[in-house]
């Protein structure tokens, strides 16, 4: 599945607006997404899941390849945690 | 850095609805059914272990556990865990480069 079909999805669910509206709406809601995460911001989305941003520390690794130390530097990764409504809907 | 581990703000399913009516233009109606029909897409493709791919936000996919005999932390007793399919979420490369622009 790809944006497309969401657009698609959209689109049918919408009445009267155009493919052109539906992919404009699609991608303003996954703008506002970015953006709020961009500011370190939660989103919880009820009956799916919550996206949280998490700060990690800089910490030293290694490249696998030579065994060479290099410092992995300080760095912010969002974490999806599903909704336990969601993981009950995959496990039926 | 170190903001994220302080700020407690998030954004609800309500508020994303409400900002994305208002950017819009739309009525609230509208932009619930899209926020709605949205989600409702992706949950319906992770039923069908269906991987979703948002260029530049990321990717959906499921992941099946077998079972196991798991154990109560609290009281050591023995307790069948059944197989489960759990959803997972990476990070794509736009949003992961917004997370770190400072």
């Amino acid at each position: 599945m790809t944006k497309a079909d969401l657009v698609e999805a959209v689109y049918t669910k919408l009445d009267g607006f155009s493919k052109k509206e539906s992919a404009e709406l699609v991608e303003s809601v996954f703008e506002m997404m970015k953006e709020t995460l961009g500011r370190g911001d939660k989103i919880k989305i009820s009956g799916f899941g919550n996206f949280v941003v998490r700060d990690k520390k800089a910490r030293i690794g290694r490249n696998p390849q030579t065994g060479e130390e290099i410092t992995i530097s300080a760095r912010r990764v969002l974490t999806f945690k599903p909704s336990q409504v969601l993981k009950n809907v995959l496990n039926v | 850095m170190g903001l994220a581990a302080l700020n407690t703000r998030h954004m609800n399913r309500s508020e994303l609805i409400d900002s994305i009516a208002k950017r819009q233009n739309l009525p609230r109606r509208q932009a619930e059914d899209a926020v709605n029909a949205i989600f409702d897409a992706i949950v319906g493709a992770m039923k069908e272990d269906e991987r979703i791919e948002i260029r530049g936000f990321g990717s959906f996919t499921t992941r099946h556990y077998g079972s196991y005999t798991g154990r109560n932390p609290r009281t050591g007793d023995a307790v069948d865990v059944p197989e489960k399919r759990l959803p997972f979420f990476r990070v794509g490369k736009d949003l992961r480069d917004r997370l770190n622009l400072d």
